[in-house]
């Protein structure tokens, strides 16, 4: 920021120097035409006569004219210097700023809780990480550099035009407040209507956003000339209010120019009476001509930077809401040397989100390193909750949980993370290519063969290969349209190859068929290495294996064990199991026996 | 049509000459706004001309009434100034009042267009083309042509008429002098050009990178929780670093090239303005010419290069803008794929029965990639047909097939015994209803989606049909019941709920042929059980398919089809297809497992 500072002094500092030398040239043309080319004598400070000197050149004379020529191009060259510093330096500035602005922001999503994912809207995130960004950046490279020279503008020019001539300045200065307080009053005024126009805008593509998504619905129901009709409205809305602020625009500037006019006009009328009056030189004149251009400009636009400047306020705002969220706390104990062994031990551990509805309630279980344990359970007990806690993705509210007899949240976020490999319900997948997708499980590079044998235990190899551009196809809305299968399974690849002490499959296997996940499970356990492994299912396939079976209900353990002891319990898993073994014909005329009831 | 569509997305390449094919069909969009277009140019004429006018006002001041020391007619000066002040300001409030009429209205009939063709095109156009495409047609490149048309119009006229105003009128009142001032025109003009093609550029750059960077905001949101239970947060913010790196370059760059670009033109006008000190102020000297004249050059040498580089920025915007072009009128030029036959008129008057027939159909999405081969089946007028089978399997081509969203690649479908394609296709798909796996609901309230289904229904209909597939009991328990606003996609009701309403949006259509596509798939098994006696009551009588994966929902068809690689394999009712012990006997022992198993675990404790 230090840096950008420097940069916006140098800019005004180039933008003062820019002026000066702008505000030089209708001076020299003035000496010129008054005593050059006229024959009045110069006063006792002459800016053509001092610049002639300090090129080395002699006093200017009719004969070489020629010389005064060459000094505006000198000016303009010097002014063109500083025009191109000030642009550089600025731009340099806001667009550093804007990419600081960016970086911050991302930086800081990626950093947050989980909690705050929930709490916003992703397009409103979105939009504040965009376009607030830009209204920010579009006032810091253009506005604020527009404010600093008219500003500058006006404390060097009005200096210059009470120096030439007093009276003459005055008059040149006269409507100044009214075209001031016209620009101001009126861009207030028609706040509403720019607001107008941009929501119609919004109106109008959410229609049009609507009618493409569901574009099938309309075609089912033939309802073309119903959703034209839609349409139209909201396109013939958008057009008349985009139209009215134009007119009001229109008149805005059509009367400001009208201003404009009658003050260039005073000054030309009164300047003309006074210089036959003899008050003022021709070529006093023809500089105050020139000038009062050089003032009026930037105060016509008055209006509009306040305008912008009342936005970009408002989008920094909305800007800093984001970058106020707490980050996540990545303090704790690691060891980023040794993997941790596996052991996880709850103890009466509870958790809710706020404070009235608990979602875990009083867990206690042990699980040994190496060991597979299965987690079944109504939709909402809390299986996927549970599961969260171990990656601190949520912190536990009550009891505890060790990890290799560590207590979990003592444990650094980062180094637990890494020990803990977790496939979830709805696995996302970044937009690379596949075989990046995979390797990126994995901190070190992993090779190409690597990366095939995880995805071969995955079930995914051979349906890659059989892709057009097989590890290289990208995913996203460029790339292909993967299934829900196929995704988690290339999801399973890339938890495969970071080779966790920990691994959770979050109801990951729930899209395959029973027998591509019969040999996922198989490979995963013939692969060498002593890993823990907890599965959320539904299908009590993967249970009957299982080192222990942990039944939740309601956000409780209602039953655990081995697969053996719980069916001989009476309970849910008994159900469930009896229900996934019973003859098919025995449920059929069971069930047909309750219908007919 | 396939591959013509994809390429569509490539961008178009910048250096391309103008193509006048292009503009006059984008000016075709701007036909009604002929006169308005012209009164516009004559505006921006007198604008000009009221600019070229000024320079000589200060002229006359200073020859008329400064050098001969005259008072008389001072007055009358000021005021004819006034005058001419008041009617520039009238100029421009008009010309921009009419450059917005043109711009509106411009930018309206292209997004009409676009939404009527947008309507029209085949659901094989949908398939290939990205909706986030489509907006960015329909959106931005239509603002950036009318904005061209309208404004570049503005500039295009103002800039020429300026340039040989003031030309002209330099020549006429000096010649020597006027050539010797304009002699900077030509590298003036020529260097404008160059950067202003250069600058433009460099900011397409700059959207390019920056869409990028949306994109990636997008994922790391999106991705979040993800990228923490990878711990990729720093390799994350690495790749995003090197976007917002080259975004940081091209717009310096950007910025870079207009910071020099502005002071060379103004170091250019600066030499014209002395070339005319230097040999106006000799002519002076010598008698030659007037004060006057002399400062009316001044003004003019210093004014000229604003025409000129606002002449060089439209052209390089024109050709900018061409891409744009190009890509709207392919999009308003597409043909659609399925339309109506030449000669194809009024619908005919009777109700459709719903016999379906279909006659050695062959069907493929791509060439080559077969998915029906010498498909046959007849379907009696009233009677419903369950399709079941393993996805990718071909049911739901079948089901497109039969809206005629798709044609046959050969062979064909006959529907009350006359092949379909003989039908008005609106009059046709309006005798269907469908009800869709991922229903989606329009924002407004719950009774309008409904209403969807029949525009002209009572309320009293809609809440019996509500109330026909089990939709009243949970519509009266939200807080403003049917009027229930459904936010965009419907995010507030659970899929379960949007299935419901899509499928009473279905029914109060009173479709002749029903469609149901997974149409039950998130309804919870207690809920699907009751709506299940809805849903025969609905088939009765009328011709329906249903696909289903659960079991139960199909097990009262009158006839189940089990589809395997584009074929029947077997055909019967539940009973029948049981007895068989075949690949229905399988699936149904194998689903219907799971679904007891789903069912005892999603329900409530």
């Amino acid at each position: 920021m230090a840096g950008n500072r420097l940069l916006y002094i140098g800019a005004i500092t180039a933008i003062a120097f820019e002026t000066l030398f702008t505000f030089a040239s209708p001076l020299v043309i003035r000496e010129t035409i008054d005593s050059i080319i006229g024959d009045k004598l110069f006063s006792d400070w002459s800016i053509l006569q001092s610049l002639s000197q300090l090129i080395g050149a002699p006093t200017i004379t009719q004969q070489t004219i020629w010389a005064c020529a060459l000094i505006l191009v000198i000016l303009s060259l010097f002014r063109g210097i500083f025009t191109y510093l000030n642009g550089r330096w600025s731009a340099k500035a806001s667009e550093s700023i804007a990419r600081n602005m960016r970086d911050e922001l991302y930086l800081h999503l990626q950093s947050v809780p989980v909690k705050f994912y929930s709490e916003w809207k992703i397009g409103d995130l979105i939009q504040r990480c965009t376009s607030d960004v830009e209204t920010v950046r579009k006032f810091l490279s253009i506005q604020v550099v527009q404010v600093g020279k008219s500003l500058l503008m006006l404390a060097i020019i009005i200096p210059i035009l009470v120096s030439l001539n007093a009276k003459m300045a005055l008059v040149s200065m006269v409507t100044i407040p009214l075209i001031l307080t016209f620009a101001v009053l009126f861009f207030l005024k028609i706040k509403s209507v720019f607001q107008i126009a941009d929501e119609s805008e919004g109106f109008m593509s959410a229609v049009l956003q609507e009618n493409l998504t569901g574009i099938r619905v309309v075609r089912a129901f033939a309802r073309q000339d119903f959703e034209m009709d839609k349409f139209d409205e909201r396109n013939t809305a958008y057009r008349d209010n985009v139209y009215r602020l134009i007119k009001i625009l229109g008149t805005y500037w059509g009367l400001s120019d009208l201003l404009i006019y009658s003050q260039t006009g005073l000054v030309l009328v009164v300047g003309t009476y006074w210089t036959i009056d003899g008050q003022l030189t021709l070529g006093t004149l023809v500089a105050f001509v020139s000038y009062v251009e050089f003032l009026l400009w930037p105060i016509r636009q008055t209006g509009r930077t306040l305008t912008d400047l009342g936005k970009a306020f408002v989008s920094l705002d909305r800007i800093r809401k984001i970058l106020n969220e707490s980050l996540e706390d990545m303090s704790g104990w690691s060891d980023e040397t040794t993997k941790i062994s596996g052991n996880i031990e709850f103890k009466n551990t509870g958790f809710r989100y706020d404070e009235k509805t608990p979602v875990l309630e009083d867990i206690s279980f042990n699980i040994n390193s190496g060991d597979t344990v299965v987690i079944v359970g109504p939709t909402g007990s809390g299986k996927s909750t549970l599961a969260n806690l171990l990656p601190r993705l949520w912190d536990y509210t009550n009891g505890s949980v060790l990890i290799d007899g560590r207590e979990l949240n003592t444990i650094g976020r980062k180094y637990i993370r890494q020990q803990i490999g977790i496939v979830l319900q709805e696995p996302f997948l970044y937009s690379k290519s596949l075989i990046d997708n995979i390797r990126l499980g994995k901190i070190t590079n992993p090779g190409e063969s690597e990366i095939f044998e995880a995805s071969r235990i995955a079930a995914i190899h051979e349906e890659i290969e059989t892709f057009e551009k097989g590890y290289e196809t990208l995913v996203g809305e460029r790339g292909v349209t993967l299934s829900g299968g196929q995704k988690q399974r290339i999801a399973i690849a890339r938890a495969i190859i970071q080779d966790p002490p920990i691994l959770i499959f979050d109801d990951s296997l729930s899209a395959l068929d029973t027998e591509t996940e019969t040999r996922i499970r198989e490979a995963l356990i013939s692969r060498k290495g002593k890993r823990t492994t907890i599965v959320i299912a539904h299908r009590l396939t993967t249970a009957v294996n299982a080192d222990m079976v942990i039944v939740l209900e309601n956000g409780q353990v209602s039953q655990s064990g081995k697969h053996e002891q719980l069916i001989r319990m009476d309970g849910l898993y008994k159900r469930l199991w009896t229900m996934q073994t019973l003859p098919v014909q025995v449920i059929n005329d069971n069930q047909q026996s309750r219908s007919q009831n | 049509m396939n591959m013509n569509t994809k390429q569509n997305f490539q961008e178009i390449d910048f250096n391309k000459q103008l193509d006048s094919r292009t503009w006059s069909k984008v000016l075709s969009f701007a036909k009604i706004y002929k006169k308005t277009m012209i009164l516009l140019g004559l505006f921006m004429m007198f604008v000009a001309a009221v600019d070229i006018v000024m320079p000589l006002m200060t002229r006359h001041a200073i020859d008329h009434f400064i050098t001969p020391q005259n008072y008389d007619g001072l007055m009358g000066f000021g005021l004819l100034y006034l005058a001419i002040g008041m009617f520039q300001a009238l100029n421009v409030a008009v010309f921009i009042m009419l450059a917005g009429k043109v711009e509106t209205g411009v930018s309206y009939n292209i997004r009409k267009a676009g939404f009527s063709k947008l309507q029209e095109l085949s659901y094989s156009y949908y398939d290939h083309t990205p909706v986030g495409w489509l907006m960015a047609r329909m959106t931005s490149d239509t603002a950036k042509l009318s904005e061209i048309i309208a404004w570049g119009l503005v500039d295009l006229v103002w800039g020429f008429t300026l340039m040989t105003g003031i030309a002209i009128v330099m020549l006429i009142m000096n010649l020597k002098l006027a050539l010797i001032v304009l002699s900077v025109v030509p590298l003036l003009a020529w260097i404008s050009k160059k950067f202003q093609v250069l600058i433009l550029k460099s900011y397409r750059e700059v959207r390019k990178t920056n869409s990028k960077i949306t994109a990636s905001f997008n994922e790391g949101i999106m991705g979040a929780v993800t990228s923490k239970t990878l711990v990729r947060e720093d390799a994350n913010l690495f790749e995003f670093e090197k976007l917002t790196g080259k975004m940081f370059a091209s717009s310096f760059r950007a910025a870079v090239q207009s910071a020099i670009f502005l002071p060379l033109v103004q170091i250019f006008s600066m030499i014209g303005t002395a070339l005319a000190i230097w040999f106006g102020g000799s002519g002076v000297i010598a008698g030659d010419i007037s004060y006057g004249m002399l400062v009316m050059f001044l003004s003019y040498a210093a004014f000229f290069f604003i025409p000129i580089q606002e002449l060089a920025r439209v052209f390089a915007e024109l050709q900018n803008a061409q891409a744009a072009a190009e890509r709207i009128i392919t999009l308003i030029e597409t043909k659609p794929e399925i339309v109506d036959a030449e000669g194809i008129g009024s619908p005919p008057l009777q109700e459709l029965k719903g016999k379906i027939c279909f006659e050695n159909v062959n069907f493929e999405y791509k060439k080559g990639q077969s998915i029906l081969k010498d498909f046959n089946l007849d379907v009696e007028p009233g009677s419903s047909i369950a399709l079941v089978g393993e996805t990718g399997g071909g049911k739901t081509s079948i089901i497109s097939l039969i809206c005629r969203f798709y044609e046959p690649t050969s062979g064909s479908i006959l529907i009350d015994d006359l092949d379909y394609r003989n039908y008005p296709l609106q009059w046709l798909q309006s005798n269907f209803g469908v009800v869709l796996q991922t229903p989606h609901l329009f924002s407004g309230t719950i009774i309008e989606n409904i209403r969807y289904g029949k525009l002209d229904a009572t309320d009293d209909e809609i809440i019996s049909a509500a109330q026909a597939v089990k939709a009243d009991a949970f519509i009266q328990s939200l807080p403003d019941k049917y009027d229930t606003e459904v936010s965009e996609g419907g995010t507030n009701l659970s899929t379960g709920q949007k299935q419901l309403i899509s499928l009473a949006r279905a029914i109060i259509a009173n479709p002749s042929i029903l469609i149901m596509d997974e149409a039950t798939s998130s309804v919870d098994t207690e809920t699907e059980r009751s709506i299940q006696n809805a849903i025969e009551v609905l088939v009765k009588g009328r011709t329906s398919f249903i696909i289903a994966h659960r079991l139960s929902t199909i097990r009262n068809a009158d006839r189940i089809l089990v589809i395997e690689s584009g074929k029947i394999i077997e055909s019967g009712d539940h009973d029948e297809l049981i007895f068989k012990n075949g690949k229905y006997f399988d699936l149904y022992n194998h689903q219907y497992r799971n679904e007891k198993v789903g069912s005892l675990l999603s329900a409530k404790e």
